[in-house]
């Protein structure tokens, strides 16, 4: 929760935006080398040697994201998730949380599309790096699902799901998607309905399936040698449950006919979202979207969509695109918010920023000062274990080259202005682009 | 990026982490002749620097009918100098491969860049030019103070919690400067000039009311050098009188209801607390820390343990609390209600386990935990230069020593069980508390209600 706003910043452009192309954005200059093996139950693990600071961080993720769950049953996988946390047979819920703070750790989770997963921080000491790992191995592998936390959590999700009902960014983000991906389950986000169907079976039923050693990814990164980082990454997988077979293939991803929605909201702002679904983490187009939209959206203070949208005419104070790719075609994103008497202008400026992108293409000069960034900010990329953490159990989960690091900076500065307008013209058709203003005064 | 709010985040998730003081040895400092100070940490694990300036100069300082305008001078801060000219600021550090950004406060106004180490010259050169060369003029303020209160709207106008915590700061300070939001008032953004940009410039953006902090793989003393040469030619001037604007002590509860479209009431209850002034005399903030960490400081911790997930009358629950600061402090606690519960029913709960800290006192076992978690984040800040940096900083614009961030940490692992249960008694009390709650409005109904005023079209 979020109370007392003492500090304000210029945004660099929008959150997300940054973490997606942080996410991407790595370069060529000596970045560590990641060991990479499989454990005796088939999980995949990466490792980092990090020796600097006495401290592990770990991160356990699945292929247990939103797209594995059944429309009917949105939330699913959210709450699978939150449950997991909810106690094991040995140990409570409270004795979990209070097992993971004696020795000072902390565990985070995450839940997208794809991914489902945990990351544990603790010290490398012994006492404290033993018990931190033992429970958070217990609680990835037997979990007891209580009813009682089952009940409670799925009646919070309903609050929260209302909550998220009423602001203009999740109902634009919602709607959003929802206009994207149609049929397909990118397109999913619960509803208090789905939630209230869920049975505390389903939640076993998922964990079952899709918490499974065999599409589980263990990234380490931090104070430990080989032999320590291969226990730990069987300690946290030999127990987990074994997949009976391969999952369900996945729908491909249909491009959209284009079209604008407008939702009525009493906001002062609207949310404006234009946006299709793109590309796939593994595409090689990556390189030349990653470099066209550092000029277009991505490049904080200096890109097209901020100098146009904000600097130039003050429509907003943030202002972005980014390229999310995900297993499947990942959304290309534009967003922006701004007072509603000028939203219908707002939304004009960007479409002239874009369309005037994707005739041309960035120029020189813009190509050079992107691949000046991208490039030269590489060390800024990885210069944390959290931030090599981060891109580490990317390259795991999606299986991209282990090299993917090192080579970044060949495949950025390889990248030329044709190739971008080339990329852009064939992934951003104009026709297929959907756009949701939410807070338009129209009904 | 994190910026965005930042404290605020850092504050409401990991309360310890904020005040986790940590072994800032290896620091240097130095003073130029023009009264800049200069803080370095060197840090070699990655071949980057973090370079941050501080301005003594954050929303308390402003006066009534210009409130906001640390914060519009800090989105200034990237236009045109006398030599570089609008943009440029941002193209540089860009090309450079750097990260930058700048965040305003109550305290203090901080501007960074994160760079490869070979590109820390330039950037110094950069911010000590805008320390000194910055033009306020009319055309590029009237653009951006339009983006400044898309930046209110966005922030505050549409967010019916952050309504919320603006009408607690109002409420509860009468005279303190805490009073006014960082932001801004809608209705001062509008009537701004560009003259009080500037006014505000001249008065504060001097290298007697500034220090610097670079944190990485830098030398000391060549950070020194290249402080001397880019900030050190840079005059110093006279600074304002600085009113203390004592708050006067508060003499009962006070209420206040805010209505805005949301689904799930808020409740919001600050109590007047201190904060950190001597390092080694003062041990109450010291107990407030981990009383904060009793109460909100892992998934287990009092509040979330009862009330969410015992007796289920909260949803959420958080607690905060920040021993450095300028001004007043505030003990926060925050909720929202359980399903089918009301935001009396939260209250009530959140009072009993007030009540029972205050007649039981805390565990043995709650202590060692938090202090656990205390000694451990210790370490893990370790990793983040960013973090690093702004810990220095927010010491040192508190009136703090980046020196006493190691004497805080000794400070905290002294508390004893009974000092936490006299803190709750004496601070968590009715006649220093103030209570806001959020009552939601169906989005259809408040389609309707009046513009608030000064939202001008």
């Amino acid at each position: 929760m979020a109370p007392l706003v003492r500090s304000l910043g210029k945004p660099l452009a929008h959150a997300l935006a940054v973490a997606a192309l942080w996410i991407a954005a790595c370069a060529a200059q000596a970045a560590p080398p990641i060991q990479h093996w499989i454990t005796a139950s088939g999980a995949r693990v990466y490792f980092v040697e990090s020796r600097g600071l006495p401290m592990l961080d770990i991160k356990v993720e699945f292929d247990a994201g939103a797209r594995r769950v059944p429309a009917e049953r949105a939330g699913l996988g959210g709450l699978t998730h939150t449950l997991i946390k909810a106690g094991s047979a040995a140990h409570s819920e409270e004795e979990i949380g209070r097992l993971i703070a004696d020795v000072g750790a902390q565990l985070d989770g995450n839940v997208d599309r794809d991914r489902a997963g945990f990351a544990l921080r603790t010290l490398s000491s012994e006492r404290e790096r033993k018990q931190a790992i033992a429970t958070f191995a217990e609680m990835l592998q037997a979990p007891a699902f209580p009813q009682g936390a089952f009940a409670r959590e799925k009646a919070r999700l309903v609050d929260a799901v209302r909550e998220g009902e009423t602001k203009p960014a999740t109902i634009a983000s919602n709607a959003f998607y929802r206009l994207m991906y149609g049929a397909h389950p990118y397109a999913l986000a619960p509803t208090p309905e789905t939630i209230l169907s869920i049975e505390r079976a389903d939640v076993e039923g998922y964990y079952r399936a899709n918490y499974v050693a065999e599409r589980a990814v263990v990234t380490i990164v931090g104070d430990a040698d080989r032999g320590l980082a291969e226990r730990i990454a069987e300690q946290l997988t030999a127990k987990l449950p074994r997949a009976n077979d391969t999952p369900a293939p996945l729908p491909p991803v249909v491009q959209p006919q284009g079209q604008t929605l407008r939702i009525a909201h009493p906001a002062s702002q609207s949310h404006i979202l234009l946006g299709l679904p793109a590309i796939a983490r593994d595409d090689p187009d990556y390189f030349p979207l990653l470099v066209g939209n550092y000029v277009l959206g991505g490049g904080g203070f200096v890109s097209r969509l901020y100098l146009e949208v904000r600097e130039k005419r003050g429509y907003a104070y943030s202002v972005y695109s980014y390229f999310l790719p995900l297993a499947q075609e990942g959304p290309f994103e534009i967003g922006l918010q701004t007072k509603k008497e000028q939203a219908e202008e707002a939304l004009a400026r960007v479409r002239v920023v874009l369309d005037e992108f994707l005739a041309r293409g960035p120029s020189v000069a813009e190509m050079k000062a992107a691949k000046q960034n991208l490039v030269g900010g590489f060390a800024l990329r990885i210069d944390s274990n959290r931030k090599l953490l981060d891109q580490v159990a990317i390259i795991g989960f999606y299986k991209l080259p282990l090299a993917w690091l090192n080579d970044f900076a060949a495949r950025v500065e390889k990248v030329s202005a044709t190739e971008v307008r080339a990329v852009f013209a064939r992934r951003v058709r104009p026709g297929n682009l959907v756009t949701v203003v939410v807070g338009s005064g129209e009904n | 990026m994190g910026i965005r709010m930042f404290r605020c985040l850092l504050v409401l998730a990991a309360a310890l982490a904020v005040t986790a003081a940590s072994a800032q040895t290896g620091a240097h400092e130095y003073k130029l002749a023009n009264g800049l100070r200069v803080i370095v940490k060197e840090d070699h694990r990655a071949p980057t620097a973090l370079h941050m300036v501080w301005y003594h100069a954050g929303s308390m300082d402003e006066v009534s009918g210009t409130s906001g305008v640390a914060h519009v001078l800090e989105h200034m801060m990237f236009k045109a100098t006398k030599t570089v000219k609008s943009g440029e600021f941002s193209r540089r550090v860009a090309a450079a491969g750097g990260r930058e950004n700048a965040f305003t406060s109550y305290d203090y106004t901080a501007y960074f860049q994160q760079v490869p180490k070979a590109a820390l010259a330039e950037m110094m050169q950069l911010e000590a030019d805008r320390m000194a060369n910055l033009l306020v003029t009319e055309s590029e303020f009237s653009q951006e103070i339009k983006v400044v209160m898309e930046e209110r709207r966005l922030r505050t106008e549409d967010r019916p919690r952050a309504l919320v915590a603006e009408a607690l700061n109002a409420e509860a300070f009468f005279a303190h400067p805490y009073r006014r939001p960082v932001i801004g008032w809608m209705n001062d953004l509008l009537n701004m000039s560009y003259v009080d940009a500037r006014n505000w410039y001249k008065r504060w953006y001097v290298p007697n009311n500034a220090f610097v902090v670079v944190v990485g793989d830098v030398k000391a003393d060549e950070v020194l050098a290249l402080a001397k040469k880019y900030y050190g030619r840079i005059k110093a001037r006279p600074l304002p009188e600085r009113k203390p604007q004592l708050e006067p002590e508060q003499r009962g509860v006070r209420r206040l209801v805010v209505k805005a479209p949301a689904e799930l009431p808020y409740l919001l209850m600050g109590w007047k607390c201190p904060v950190l002034r001597d390092v080694s005399q003062d041990w109450q903030p010291y107990a407030l820390e981990v009383l904060s960490g009793v109460l909100d400081g892992n998934e287990s911790a009092r509040l979330n343990q009862s009330l969410v997930r015992n007796s289920r009358v909260a949803g959420e629950v958080g607690a905060s609390y920040d021993m450095t600061a300028r001004g007043p402090g505030l003990c926060l606690i925050e909720g929202t209600p359980g399903p089918g519960k009301n935001a009396a029913e939260l209250e009530a709960g959140l009072r009993a386990e007030l009540a029972l800290l205050v007649r039981d006192g805390v565990t043995e076992e709650e202590l060692a935990r938090v202090k656990a978690q205390v000694v451990a984040s210790q370490v893990f800040k370790r990793d983040s230069i960013f973090g690093q940096a702004r810990e220095i900083g927010r010491y040192e614009t508190a009136g703090l020593s980046y020196r006493d961030i190691d004497r805080v940490l000794e400070g905290i692992k002294a508390v004893t069980a009974e000092q936490v249960r006299s803190v709750a008694k004496l601070y968590f009390v009715d006649d220093h508390l103030t209570v806001v709650v959020l009552d939601p409005q169906p989005l259809g109904e408040a389609q309707s209600r009046p513009a608030a005023p000064g939202a001008r079209h």
